[in-house]
């Protein structure tokens, strides 16, 4: 019966064949034919059509047998893929879902599942007049590609609706796709001007709502109030709309870095870095064209010689450190085999490093440099100059007190050495851990050495047990990783220090629940137990509650209805981008709860995970933000009031800005 | 009257059709022969002749089977199946599943094949060419099939074009025949009652202002002047009985009115800007959307049963008070709609619970007193916004009912389901007032003709019908797309018809000859929603390929070639203008536009639930 009916249609929707090999996938050997005819029948499709989803679902096919009088299987219900098996025994075949035994315990120790979010409408704008406005809500107006492809050929790039439209019509961002009277307007002064179209265009014209925006982040993002700052990154870090005024980031980076440098003013250096992280983190934008401009400025960070004004009390480490993880990600992104950015830059790292007169400085920054590209280059360059660097840190440690800032570095540049090895020799080493052994190989830090390799081996075993418990709480906590950077709880004082590593926080969330695979700096992956026992699991809610307060607020946004088109087209965009507050700032109003949705948005859809994933938070409130959730939100300033730098950093900072590049300027 | 629609034919008188036969291994031969012969054929001659393919095609496949020669049938099918038209390939798999005699018995798509004689139209030449191939070749087997089970519309004249039949065919039983689409239409609009619209902007005056319908008085303002001269194209007044106007649809109408001289003019220069509406946490679960005519109710009809009706103004949706409450109050007092409100039952949101299967269907009362929805369950209910409870269970249709509407003057809906009819009802009414049978397959989409006399049906045979309210007959029937109609709008003016199918293409319709007057091509999945401006100028689009588009409409309709031929043949050439007609294109993210509605001013709304991937 089964040869009977090898019809080769080309397009059915599920040929028997396929239909029974995965039946044989699943242990059932025979499928009876009239099964394959009814599992493969129309009606079910019908039903998916008429529910308006592209994906047939087990109901459809309830429904669908309901439809020919047969009766459903009752209890099958799954959005999504259903791994169930088959069995049988006493005369009986069972189909089941495959169910994992569960501890009770675990199960009453994992925190509630959040209820699942109620279904709410939420408004915005798709176009207006005839324009798409590059609001998040919408798909970016050109996406990462074809700004590759106007990057790597811009003659080639002469897409027109995708162009200029906004600008030139004074509308605001470019519409996706221009009506088709712009795009033949278009063509012809495209094909005439043949200079024209050297560069390409997008770099020279701003609309004035862009150089508005353009103006407000960036003072926003050097000013002094952390909670605008927060806003301000944040929309650089999502916003779909900024890849026209990427050059201008670009150069008021650098321009800033170099600046500031001079300036010794750490705090702007800061600042400066984060919006790096910020422009890193915005998947639609196509960075590799700014890639030359932004990493001497990233570079400077990380080894500069002096970055603040008092070296023996700022926390300038933190800033290196901060830094020399995004050089990593860049890195990480970036590097080909034919612009080797990642050999350049070790080369650069480690010449200064090899250096005799490199000052401590510099030198941590180097190794800082180094130990975040990951566990082979520590393996392969940083391992092998223990011994030698030890001696020169004993030498100033234990020698004659020469210079405080000399300790003070020789010191960091230990505790440096000593967080990163200690993982991977943990890794390579067999456990038994001998303090004699480690100080023949590595020399004077061979003990202390000795002594984190076990503490390492300690952690990755709680690690390891937390593992095997729950898959739950593993998924839970994946936002907060980067953040475990941060608050080592080690040799070194907080202060300063706590600030990058949060600075992380919001933006990694943000990222990971748009891109699958959040761009992780290479944390060793015995460190955030360390963290998530340390800062608890409130720090964990804190940033799920960042999506929370968005969907059922959000139905209160119908403004749009009644009224006509707004006649101020750019506030839209403006508003919605700008104010992208998480829930703790409280002046953000319903503006920033439409962003939010938004951003949580996709993981909705990838419940897989279990209910806690990323996706639907519980009802917590936007009118009433725990100061913890704001702190973890902001960069963690507020919560430690005294933590942004000195107080003369600030005016004088932005006294000081650079852009002599012409771009508009921070007020002063 | 109703007629019973499970009557369905016997079926072994049906197939024993089939019994006289010849040798069923000539049948391979009969075919490449005929084959052969139109393929050698003059060129004006091979596109109309080549329509011959798939009828004789199924129809030698299952005469095959039914005498049980099931090897010859599997070879049959496995050596010309590749030959048919790619529209025909969802049949053709339900034909593939037909390979034993017994398993025709009770397949419908079989049964349709057999009642409906598959309708072809040939030219007289083309068709006397045929003729005398056949029986020179003494090919009587072929003959009898196209005597039998083929009707063969013959027309004088110079053959179709491979275009013009291409955009004809496509449907499950063939073309429909010239006669069908011959009978009148009334496709003008009714006169609009006459409404003393208070020329300044005093609202309070209008409720006083008698306004008795069907009264001709001079026209005081310009605003709505279109409707007030009879219509040569409208029907009669009373053709259809319709309800009174009460008060409150009188203010509404005044309302409309207002909104109107604010109404944006839309054109290609000036087009229309788009607030889209997303449903967020749905799951997957929104199956319908409705909106208000007033912009203000939008109403989702979810996989899970419920229907849930959101308020978009800053006014929220109230229950009226229990009875014991009500009658507290003065009855006499000017306020007493808003006293009969209940203060505490205020939110934006309420839930229908009732139907016990995916909500298919959503429809508000033109007032806004009542939403109609169709479920799975195989009922509409037809719920109160006053109480927001279920008031009625119509049942009838026993199959899952995909669409529902009201009709635009209240009173009267239509549902259309899987059972293959589309019925009207009248709200007070428990059992329908028409049935309109006809559709092959199910009837995906039903919507009333601005004038409320007519309804039209899209149905998964790929034939969109129009129905006359007043006796149920089937006035025209429109073929030509080529996958399942889940879409349908009728132009403001009642003139046009625009329809959206699986195939990812918006055809146009001139109700009053009958005929497709456009094609618009663009979208990559199928058509969802579509809907005319209020002034006609603009049709938006929605589809399962998360775009909304803009198609000048104006243009469209403009040069429409209908003189004397194309009228008498039904003969068309549609111009290839879709890029030229498209204005806009606008990207969702990942959300499927399952609704589109102009607001009075001219505001696009769309809606539809996100669906991440």
């Amino acid at each position: 019966m089964a040869e009977e009916k090898k019809l080769k249609l080309s397009n059915t929707v599920l040929p028997s064949e396929s239909m029974k090999v995965v039946a044989e996938s699943m242990g059932i050997a025979q499928i009876q034919e009239e099964t394959c005819q009814l599992l493969t029948d129309e009606d079910a499709l019908k039903f998916m059509h008429m529910g308006k989803r592209q994906k047939l679902t087990t109901s459809d096919i309830d429904y669908a047998l309901k439809l020919k009088n047969v009766e459903p299987l009752y209890g099958f219900h799954a959005q999504e893929f259903i791994p169930f098996r088959f069995a049988s025994g006493g005369g009986r075949e069972l189909y089941f879902y495959e169910e994992k035994e569960v501890d009770l315990s675990d199960i009453i120790n994992t925190p509630l599942p959040r209820v699942p979010l109620d279904v709410c409408l939420k408004a915005h704008w798709l176009s207006i007049e005839g324009c798409q406005p590059a609001i998040p809500e919408n798909p970016p107006p050109a996406p990462k590609e074809q700004q590759k492809a106007e990057a790597t050929e811009p003659l080639k790039s002469a897409k027109p609706g995708q162009e200029e439209d906004g600008p030139l019509k004074g509308k605001g961002q470019g519409a996706t796709q221009a009506d088709g009277k712009g795009k033949e307007k278009k063509a012809p002064p495209l094909l005439e001007g043949a200079p024209l179209r050297l560069k390409p265009r997008s770099i020279h014209e701003l609309s004035v709502e862009q150089q508005l925006y353009y103006k407000e982040i960036t003072e926003a993002c050097v000013g002094s109030c952390e909670a605008k700052r927060a806003e301000a990154l944040q929309s650089i870090a999502t916003d779909p709309g900024l890849y026209q005024m990427l050059p201008r980031f670009s150069t008021f980076i650098s321009e800033g870095v170099r600046v500031n440098v001079v300036q010794n003013n750490l705090a702007l250096l800061i600042y400066l870095m984060r919006m790096v992280k910020a422009l890193m983190d915005n998947p639609t934008l196509y960075l590799e064209k700014y890639v030359h401009e932004l990493i001497p400025a990233v570079m400077t960070c990380i080894v500069s010689r002096q970055l603040c004004l008092r070296p023996d009390v700022d926390n300038h480490w933190a800033l290196r450190d901060f830094a020399a993880r995004l050089v990593a990600q860049i890195c990480k992104h970036f590097s080909t085999t034919t612009n080797n950015i990642q050999s350049r830059i070790t080369k650069t790292f480690t010449k200064s490093w090899v250096d005799e007169k490199t000052p401590w400085t510099t030198r941590y920054g180097s190794i800082a440099g180094l130990a975040e590209l990951g566990h082979d280059v520590i393996k392969t360059l940083i391992l092998p100059r223990l011994q030698q660097e030890g001696e020169r840190i004993r030498s100033v440690l234990d020698g004659p007190v020469l210079s405080n800032i000399d300790r003070i570095g020789a010191d960091h540049v230990q505790s440096l050495l000593l967080k990163h090895c200690a993982p991977v020799l943990a890794k390579l080493r067999l456990p038994p851990d001998n303090q004699d052994a480690y100080r023949a190989e590595f020399g004077s830090l061979g003990p202390l050495l000795c002594s984190h390799v076990v503490k390492a081996r300690a952690q990755a075993a709680l690690q390891a047990q937390q593992v095997n418990r729950t898959t739950l709480t593993i998924t839970q906590p994946r936002p907060t990783l980067t953040l475990s950077q941060a608050p080592q709880p080690g040799p070194r004082t907080p202060g300063l220090l706590k600030v990058p590593g949060s600075i992380a926080l919001p933006v990694q969330t943000l990222v990971s629940a748009r891109a699958a695979a959040p761009p992780q700096p290479s944390p060793p992956p015995t460190k955030f137990i360390v963290m998530s026992s340390s800062s608890s699991a409130s720090s964990t809610q804190q940033v799920l509650s960042l999506s929370t307060s968005a969907p059922g607020s959000g139905s209160t946004t119908t403004s749009p209805v009644t009224t006509t088109v707004p006649s101020v087209q750019p506030i839209v965009k403006l508003v919605s981008t700008a104010t992208t507050a998480p829930p703790s700032t409280a002046p953000s109003g319903p503006g920033s709860v439409q962003k939010y949705i938004v951003v949580s948005l996709p993981p909705t859809g990838e419940g897989k995970g279990g209910p806690t994933s990323h996706p639907s938070p519980a009802p917590p409130t936007s009118s009433s933000p725990s100061p913890l959730g704001g702190s973890a939100l902001c960069g963690g300033k507020q919560e430690a009031g005294d933590s942004p730098p000195p107080a003369p950093g600030t005016p004088k900072a932005n006294g000081s800005q650079p852009p002599s590049s012409g771009s508009p300027q921070p007020a002063p | 009257g109703s007629v019973a629609v499970e009557d369905q034919p016997d079926v072994s008188a049906v197939l024993s059709a089939y019994n006289q036969q010849g040798d069923p291994t000539m049948y391979e031969e009969y075919y490449s022969g005929l084959k052969h012969f139109i393929e050698c054929s003059l060129d004006c001659h091979r596109a109309e002749l080549s329509q011959l393919f798939y009828p004789l095609f199924v129809h030698m496949y299952l005469e095959l089977v039914y005498n049980q020669h099931e090897n010859e049938a599997k070879s049959f099918f496995e050596k010309f199946h590749g030959d048919q038209e790619c529209y025909y390939q969802d049949d053709l798999r339900v034909l593939s599943s037909l390979t034993k005699k017994e398993h025709m018995k009770g397949n419908e798509t079989m049964l349709d094949f057999r009642t409906s004689k598959f309708v072809l139209r040939i030219s007289r030449d083309s068709y006397q060419l045929l003729k005398r191939h056949l029986q020179e070749k003494q090919n009587n087997q072929i003959w009898n099939i196209v005597q039998e089970h083929l009707y063969i519309d013959i027309f004088d004249g110079m053959p179709r074009s491979k275009q013009q039949i291409d955009a004809m065919v496509g449907s499950l039983a063939g073309e429909a025949k010239r006669e069908a689409n011959k009978s009148k239409v009334f496709f003008g609009l009714l006169k609009e009652p006459e409404i003393e619209v208070p020329l300044d902007d005093e609202d309070e005056e209008g409720e006083n202002e008698e306004g008795k319908p069907k009264k001709k008085k001079p026209k005081k303002d310009s605003i709505g002047s279109k409707s007030k001269k009879q219509d040569p194209n409208a029907p009669p007044q009373n053709r259809i009985p319709l309800p009174e106007l009460k008060d409150s649809d009188k203010l509404d109408k005044i309302m409309n009115m207002k909104e109107t001289t604010k109404r944006v003019r839309l054109g290609p220069d000036c087009l229309p800007s788009i607030c889209f509406y997303t449903f967020l946490n749905a799951y997957q679960g929104l199956t319908a959307v409705d909106v208000t005519d007033d912009s203000s109710l939008i109403a989702g009809g979810f996989a899970d049963s419920t229907v849930r009706v959101w308020s978009v103004t800053p006014k929220k949706l109230r229950s009226v008070k229990q009875a014991s409450d009500l009658s507290l109050i003065d009855k006499e007092s000017d306020d007493v709609l808003e006293r009969i409100m209940d203060e505490k039952t205020a939110s934006e949101l309420k839930i229908l619970y009732g139907h016990s299967g995916p909500v298919y269907g959503a429809s508000f009362s033109p007032d806004r007193n009542y939403l109609l929805s169709s479920s799975e369950d195989g009922t509409v209910r037809l719920w109160s916004l006053q109480t927001f409870t279920c008031l009625v269970g119509y049942k009838g249709h026993n199959y899952p009912v995909w669409d529902t509407q009201f009709s635009p003057y209240g009173y009267y809906f239509v549902s259309g389901g899987h059972d293959r009819v589309a019925r009207l009802w009248a709200t007070d009414h428990y059992q329908p007032l028409r049935i309109f049978a006809g559709h092959l397959a199910d009837v995906n989409c039903t919507r009333f003709h601005p004038n409320s006399n007519y309804v039209a049906t899209g149905s998964a045979d790929r034939t969109v019908r129009l129905w006359d309210v007043l006796n149920g007959n089937c006035v025209r029937i429109f073929t030509g797309h080529k996958g399942p109609i889940h879409s349908l709008t009728f132009s403001p003016n009642g003139r046009f018809l625009a329809t959206g199918a699986t195939d990812g293409r918006v055809l146009l319709w001139d109700i009053g000859h009958g005929l497709m007057v456009g094609e618009l091509k663009g979208h990559t999945d199928t058509v969802c929603s579509l809907r005319f401006s209020r002034d006609g100028e603009i049709l938006a689009s929605g589809s399962m390929d998360n775009t909304v588009r803009l198609w000048d409409a104006v243009k469209a309709f403009e040069d429409l070639e209908t003189d004397d031929f194309t009228t008498a043949t039904g003969h068309i050439n549609l111009p290839e203008n879709s890029q030229e007609l498209l204005l806009g294109t606008y990207m969702t993210k990942s959300t499927p536009v399952v609704h589109l509605h102009f607001t009075r001013r001219n505001l696009v709304l769309a809606a539809g639930a996100y669906s991440p991937q």
